[in-house]
């Protein structure tokens, strides 16, 4: 080897930040979040009426999309009611309508947020329900 | 045609996983054995050539000179384009690794009427370059949200900044809009240019597929097809902490980027793209120009035996005077 320090030292240093996450993760376990959905509100419901406004799948997918329909739809055309593939209609609010049942935004929202680091900006405007610290 | 086969090749390798996972219902190999293999080939593969590239001899100092060398103190010496002490080497470098100086130096050569040559300062391929790789960089950051768990205070900054536009749901980052973009100029101008095209090979066409596809398939992902980002992170996180399991439900989107990045890495060690590497340990670059300071002597030079004139002169003296040869020591 020439200059055999500088090069081997080089190639630490890039295994080293290569293999950061290994290091950075060792020794901690970490489970795969999952949404809870104990809430009072949704306790109260009926076993057959614990839906969302659309299925479970599509939700999880798209509930961001559909969460920036509805304030387009409410903000700029005034429109309230949100009619669901099911036929049901809802009012679109996020706080009166989503956080009426998912009142558990620790639990429910930030959970798979934080993990993922997603950062929505929901409540930049909205007022993020006061929970109990637990 | 070499453009053509890289090409086949990538839409090759999209199918294997497309089919692999799809059809064939492997995922626990594209999920986890084919990363993991891609990952061990990576890092054998850059040492190994790192360390071959350590065991070439340099004997003598052959930096590119840019401009003037160190000389007389009333000279002034171009200290980064010549530099003759390490601390400008590293200057040198760090301009070189960081901003690609020696691209923005480009010129082309025109013919016009008269005949008469004419050279311009063209900045094209070092803008591309530039947003081409630092957008790459910052794209391989962000990706580490994905494997560390808390993420990162400074991953979440990046993330943020990159995001800052706050266009659309999910918000576009910016990086993955510009390696898209940048990747794609970059394997424009090789079609495009007569004088690029005549000496591109399927080496350079290949890897800007590769990177092209694995850009696209992210941001499918990301804006349109909708991944199940938890249940990857769940799957990344098991990876990284050697205790993978590959949860239900990941679309096959996500393979298919995997099985790309995958090959990319992979591939990295035995192509043009370990001028990762390369850069740091090219001669013309990494050394300072002090051949009129410091003697450098070839490691592999024999041992001579000398026999000096003077030496000469005293064994001969005698004979020389005789014969009427001129002789310096009396």
């Amino acid at each position: 080897m020439y200059n055999g320090g500088k090069i081997i030292a080089g190639l630490i240093i890039f295994i080293g930040l290569f293999t950061f996450p290994i290091f950075y993760n060792m020794g901690k376990a970490s489970k795969m979040p999952e949404p809870k959905l104990d809430t009072p509100a949704i306790k109260e419901l009926p076993e057959a009426e614990r839906k969302c406004v659309e299925s479970k799948e599509y939700m999880k997918a798209n509930h961001m999309q559909l969460l920036d329909e509805w304030r387009d739809l409410v903000l700029r055309d005034g429109n309230l009611v949100y009619e669901s593939t099911s036929g049901k209609k809802y009012i679109m609010s996020l706080q009166n309508t989503c956080m009426h049942c998912h009142s558990n935004k620790k639990e429910f929202c930030d959970k798979c947020h934080t993990y993922a680091n997603v950062k929505p900006y929901c409540w930049s405007c909205h007022i993020s329900p006061k929970e109990n610290e637990t | 045609m070499n453009a053509i086969i890289s090409l086949i090749a990538v839409i090759g390798l999209v199918l294997i996983a497309l089919i692999g996972v799809n059809v064939a219902n492997l995922h626990f190999i594209f999920g986890v054995v084919v990363p993991y293999f891609a990952i061990v080939v990576f890092l054998i593969g850059v040492i190994s050539r790192v360390m071959k590239w350590g065991r070439t001899p340099v004997p003598f100092r052959i930096p590119t000179t840019c401009g003037q060398q160190q000389s007389f103190p009333w000279i002034k010496q171009s200290k980064l384009d010549n530099p003759s002490t390490a601390a400008g080497v590293v200057g040198r470098m760090l301009l070189e690794v960081l901003l690609f100086r020696s691209l923005f130096s480009n010129t082309k050569f025109e013919l016009r009427e008269g005949p008469k040559i004419a050279y311009g300062s063209t900045k094209w391929l070092w803008l591309g370059g530039l947003a081409f790789h630092w957008s790459f960089f910052v794209v391989l950051v962000r990706h580490l949200r994905l494997f560390t768990e808390p993420v990162p205070v400074f991953l979440q900054n990046i993330e943020a900044l990159d995001g800052f536009l706050q266009v659309g749901i999910p918000g576009v980052l910016i990086s993955g809009v510009v390696l898209l973009l940048a990747v794609t100029y970059l394997f424009l101008r090789r079609v495009i240019e007569p004088a690029v095209r005549y000496i591109s090979l399927a080496a350079d066409y290949f890897p800007l597929f590769l990177i092209m596809s694995i850009a696209l398939t992210g941001i499918l992902m990301r804006y349109f097809l909708r991944v199940d980002i938890v249940g990857i992170k769940a799957l990344t996180i098991g990876l990284v902490s050697f205790n993978a399991k590959v949860p239900e439900g990941i679309s096959v989107v996500f393979y298919i980027h995997l099985f790309l990045v995958s090959t990319l890495f992979a591939y990295i060690p035995f192509s043009k793209i370990m001028h990762l590497g390369g850069v740091l340990l090219s001669p013309t670059r990494n050394l300072p120009n002090n051949s009129r300071m410091v003697r450098h002597i070839n490691p592999w030079n024999y041992p001579v035996e000398l026999h000096t004139y003077s030496e000469y002169e005293d064994e001969f003296r005698e004979k020389m005077k005789k014969a009427g040869l001129p002789v310096e020591k009396e």
